[in-house]
């Protein structure tokens, strides 16, 4: 079953200038300053950032569910149609049917008082139209189709009953089960052993493939990335630092923030290939920004930065065949060798 | 779960054990010859010896406990000194009087308390919210027994729709009523405010939680997400505080019954402390606490079948 | 050790400065404090501020209305001064709460800290006790204490007392079994620091803030305990001046003087929510601080 709807080269989820604000207590946060990004049909799309970045707050925009402490402007399009400007009710239609979302913490994120079957069965009533019956049986497929075993029996069972991974599958379940356009998955894997990860990832893997669906994968871990993104989007403090294909990013990273990502990534490859030997760190801590900033927001943490940096926050540009990053000092680790050598 | 029923009524079981101990040397500790205490006013000697005996008062106390034990075991508490009545006759005609006015007072305190407390939490900050809790904390912080005299004053002096005092039984059901609702409403009205702030923190917890946000995420409607998600969760603390505010409305109802003349447990509470009548005020304390510690029980009970993680044990962790 | 230490208790002046101002956004919990405050110094001040004595009777105004030359509040059924009698009475109610509660903090919360650190065998047995203490509602309790320690406000201020003990071990003790998990618990026990140290040096600091949202609950809830008992004649006895007695006295003239009965009540309605406004702000404002 694919999706038919998406006209070929027409983006199935297009973000526009996204920006969140929140009105707290001790004033105003950015937590998402012009964030632009596609998504296209069957695709995987990476949204990777240290915590505190603003990449859950991106999806949590997308399906209209700030808290009403925020403010939002920007444009997202859903084939082609706006759905920014829309009220809650319209959204709610779209919610759970043509965009869903898994979350991060399984343990948390299904109700204790229900059991795993009702809560599939619930979307299925309320966007299918669903009887109980019908709702029940496609849920047994459905959990079927997410690999627990015995799924005839475990349909009655709570939440505290299940173990982590099997509930982030029956979350999994719950979201395609309407066979949406659209899945956010906000760091799915994170709350997960190493090795239930790699089952998750698989199912969505496969799922994707069946189903069709296009996937934004909310994570920090790069390991996820490679695994499972085919386009990665890097954030920092709200702002796109780079974008481009997995392999091109990952090969030759333009902005220095996705460098210094990378190099803090333990590879045992290159480890034996003596092309790293030791892992690099990126001093400092992502800032919360509360006035737009007036230089570059990576500036202060930047090996490269100049006086150029401080001048204003630089736009996001194609830096290289298919990649665009916000630097104006774009490029390879090689630069920052010529620069050391200069100094 | 049957497990976890037996272990709490046999800590139930224990508890009372000690509470009846606790009352036996209680009444022991009054000062006087218990003897004397015990018998009605200017007992002649051999009056004595006979209570004396009856009560087995010249043996060691703990056969002194068995005995009374025993005693109550079969029903027998004793008899008032004052009435010649038995005690257990007494308490037996007045315990249904202080439970209707408990009941009521508590269908009171939820009818106001739940749906209000439900709604301050779903618009919480508003102008609606913020009455909501102000009126329940004037409603906590107002002496109930006062609230009892204003009323009495509004309704019965100046309106006179509702007599000031007094109790007619559930045979005339009209009369009992307009008796009754004073009493029972300044009980409620207390009660109410109780449960309105636990059912809007409970509430506001659930709302919080990460469930809801993946109901919402799921396209849930709102009336489903806050009806059916976030209520279910909140009914089970709600229904735990109401098993633990029983024994306010026990004391409460000492107080009101004493105000609005209502012949039930707990004005013969306060009529056997000041008229000396020891063995009814024992038999009251010993059956008030012995109730209220089935009625905890009960209430444990309750929250056992509301709560999934108890009533199915857990399989992986 | 000693930065472990200042991690777990923030360096107390700058915690103090912050919560005070968070405090003061919020007005309703300003005017509770006020409100304690005007009772606390009324209570103190109170012979100065009466303007006659309490129990100075004038038979020739009785049940005055309020408003009567000389009598800003009116009079009682024997003619005292209503005003000089809610001003006095201030006294016998408030240091019936506070007795009540100092009574109770001082008894419960060692005996909780112990249950909790040590569990063993004092845990459960100081369960049972407290469950066998709570199975007697309050008032029962009170009017049976009273029945064998004989009506006066000390008296009452231990019945009050005893009622209060078990939410202060339940609090006590559950801080204490959750802190004792604590890092730093760990790294003093680890360290040789003796018992009395870890308790009462590095826990208590840290258990302060949910005991004193307690107090500001224990308190108004004893003041209104004893209201009742003093209501009943298992408090303050007559003649001294004291909220509670003057209600009681008042009740059998409602109809003639309405205000006699009102007055009363009112002086302890807004005590007890001057108490509880103060409480609720002051939970507020911690238990922010506690999640964060």
């Amino acid at each position: 079953m694919t999706q038919t709807m998406t006209q070929p080269g027409q983006p199935r989820l297009e973000v526009q200038d996204l920006r969140v604000r929140f009105d707290t207590d001790e004033g105003s946060v950015l937590a998402v300053n012009g964030v632009s990004f596609t998504l296209g049909a069957g695709e995987v799309l990476a949204l990777v950032g240290e915590s505190g970045c603003g990449k859950s707050m991106t999806a949590m925009a997308t399906l209209g569910l700030l808290p009403p402490t925020a403010t939002r402007t920007g444009s997202i399009r859903l084939e082609g149609e706006e759905i920014g400007g829309l009220g809650q009710r319209e959204l709610r239609r779209i919610r759970g049917r043509e965009i869903s979302m898994i979350f991060q913490e399984p343990m948390t994120s299904l109700n204790p008082v229900f059991t795993v079957g009702h809560q599939i069965g619930e979307v299925l009533r309320r966007h299918e139209g669903m009887t109980r019956k019908q709702a029940r049986a496609r849920a047994v497929e459905l959990l079927d189709l997410v690999r627990i075993p015995a799924a005839a029996t475990r349909i009655d069972e709570y939440p505290h009953q299940m173990s982590g991974g099997m509930r982030q599958r029956v979350m999994i379940a719950m979201a395609v089960a309407c066979n949406p356009k659209v899945l956010l998955a906000d760091e799915p894997t994170t709350a997960l052993d190493v090795t239930i990860q790699a089952q998750i990832l698989d199912i969505m893997r496969d799922l994707r493939q069946e189903l069709g669906t296009s996937v934004v994968m909310i994570t920090h871990d790069l390991g996820v990335v490679a695994d499972i993104a085919d386009r990665v989007v890097v954030m920092y403090a709200g702002h796109v630092a780079e974008t481009g294909t997995v392999d091109a990013v990952f090969a030759n990273p333009q902005h220095p923030y996705t460098l210094g990502l990378l190099g803090s990534v333990p590879r045992p490859d290159l480890v034996l290939a003596d092309a790293q030997d030791r892992l690099t760190e990126i001093p400092g801590v992502v800032p919360t920004l509360r006035q737009p900033p007036t230089a570059c927001v990576f500036a202060p943490r930047c090996p490269r930065a100049d006086q150029t940096c401080l001048a204003r926050m630089p736009e996001l540009t194609e830096t290289a065949p298919g990649q665009r990053a916000a630097c104006v000092h774009p490029g390879p680790a090689e630069a920052e060798q010529k620069e050391a050598m200069r100094v | 779960m049957k497990w976890y029923i037996a272990r709490r009524a046999g800590a139930s079981l224990l508890t009372l054990f000690i509470a009846t101990i606790v009352v036996f040397i209680g009444v022991r500790a009054l000062p006087g010859d218990p003897a004397i205490a015990l018998s009605a006013e200017n007992p002649s000697p051999k009056v004595i010896q006979a209570i004396r005996h009856e009560y087995a008062l010249d043996k060691p106390l703990p056969v002194q406990y068995l005995a009374w034990l025993d005693h109550a075991l079969h029903g027998n508490l004793g008899t008032s000194p004052k009435t010649g009545l038995p005690v257990a006759q007494t308490l037996a005609e007045r315990i249904p009087i202080t439970l209707e006015l408990t009941v009521l007072a508590m269908i009171i305190a939820v009818a106001i308390g739940l749906p209000v407390g439900i709604l301050a939490a779903v618009k919480r900050g508003s102008l609606a919210d913020y009455l909501a809790s102000t009126t329940a904390l004037a409603g906590l912080s107002v002496p109930h027994f006062w609230l009892g005299i204003l009323f009495i004053l509004a309704f019965a002096v100046d309106l006179q729709w509702l007599p000031a005092s007094g109790f007619v039984p559930l045979t005339d059901p009209t009369a009992n009523l307009t008796h009754m609702i004073m009493p029972a409403a300044v009980l409620g009205i207390g009660l109410a405010a109780v449960v309105m702030r636990q059912m809007r923190s409970a509430m506001l917890e659930s709302l919080g939680a990460d469930y809801i946000r993946t109901a919402r995420a799921k396209g849930m409607s709102e009336g489903t997400v806050i009806g059916m998600h976030a209520l279910r969760n909140s009914l089970i603390t709600v229904v735990t505080v109401l098993g633990l505010q029983l024994g306010v409305l026990i004391s409460g109802a000492v107080i009101t019954e004493q105000i609005f003349v209502i012949p039930g447990i707990g004005k013969l509470t306060i009529d056997s402390v000041f008229s000396r009548d020891y063995p009814t005020l024992q038999g009251v304390i010993l059956i008030t606490a012995t109730g209220y510690i089935l009625a905890n029980l009960l209430t444990d009970v309750a929250y056992s079948l509301l709560n999934p993680r108890i009533r199915v044990s857990g399989g992986a962790a | 050790m000693s930065s472990i230490a200042a991690t777990a208790t923030v360096a107390p002046a700058r915690r103090g400065s912050r919560l005070r101002r968070r405090f003061a956004r919020r007005p309703v919990a300003v005017v509770g404090l006020v409100g304690v405050c005007i009772v606390v110094l009324v209570a103190l001040f109170a012979p100065l501020i009466a303007p006659y004595s309490p129990n100075a009777s004038d038979y020739h105004a009785i049940l005055k209305p309020p408003g009567t030359s000389g009598h800003l509040l009116g009079t009682d059924d024997v003619g005292r001064d209503l005003f000089s009698r809610l001003v006095v009475g201030t006294r016998a109610s408030l240091t019936a709460g506070v007795l009540a509660t100092v009574l109770a903090v001082v008894v419960a919360v060692p005996l909780g800290m112990i249950a909790g650190y040590y569990r063993g065998w004092v845990d459960p047995v100081l369960s049972r006790i407290t469950d066998v203490v709570l199975s007697f509602p309050f008032l029962i309790l009170a009017v049976g204490l009273a029945a064998i320690l004989g009506p006066s406000l000390v008296n009452a201020a231990i019945a009050l007392a005893v009622a209060q003990v078990p939410m202060f071990v339940r609090i006590a003790r559950g801080e204490v079994l959750s802190l004792r998990e604590q890092e730093y618990v760990q790294a003093a026990v680890v360290n040789g620091a003796p018992t009395r140290v870890i308790l009462f040096r590095h826990m208590l600091p840290n258990i302060l803030s949910p005991l004193v949202v307690q107090v500001t609950v224990a308190i108004p809830a004893a003041i209104i305990g004893a209201a009742v008992l003093s209501f009943l004649g298992l408090g303050v006895q007559p003649p001294t001046a004291a909220w509670g007695t003057m209600l009681s006295e008042a009740q059998q003239y409602v109809s003639q003087a309405p205000w006699f009965a009102l007055l009363p009540g009112l002086a302890i309605a807004l005590t007890t929510l001057s108490f509880n406004l103060f409480g609720d702000g002051l939970r507020d404002v911690l238990d922010v601080r506690m999640r964060s």
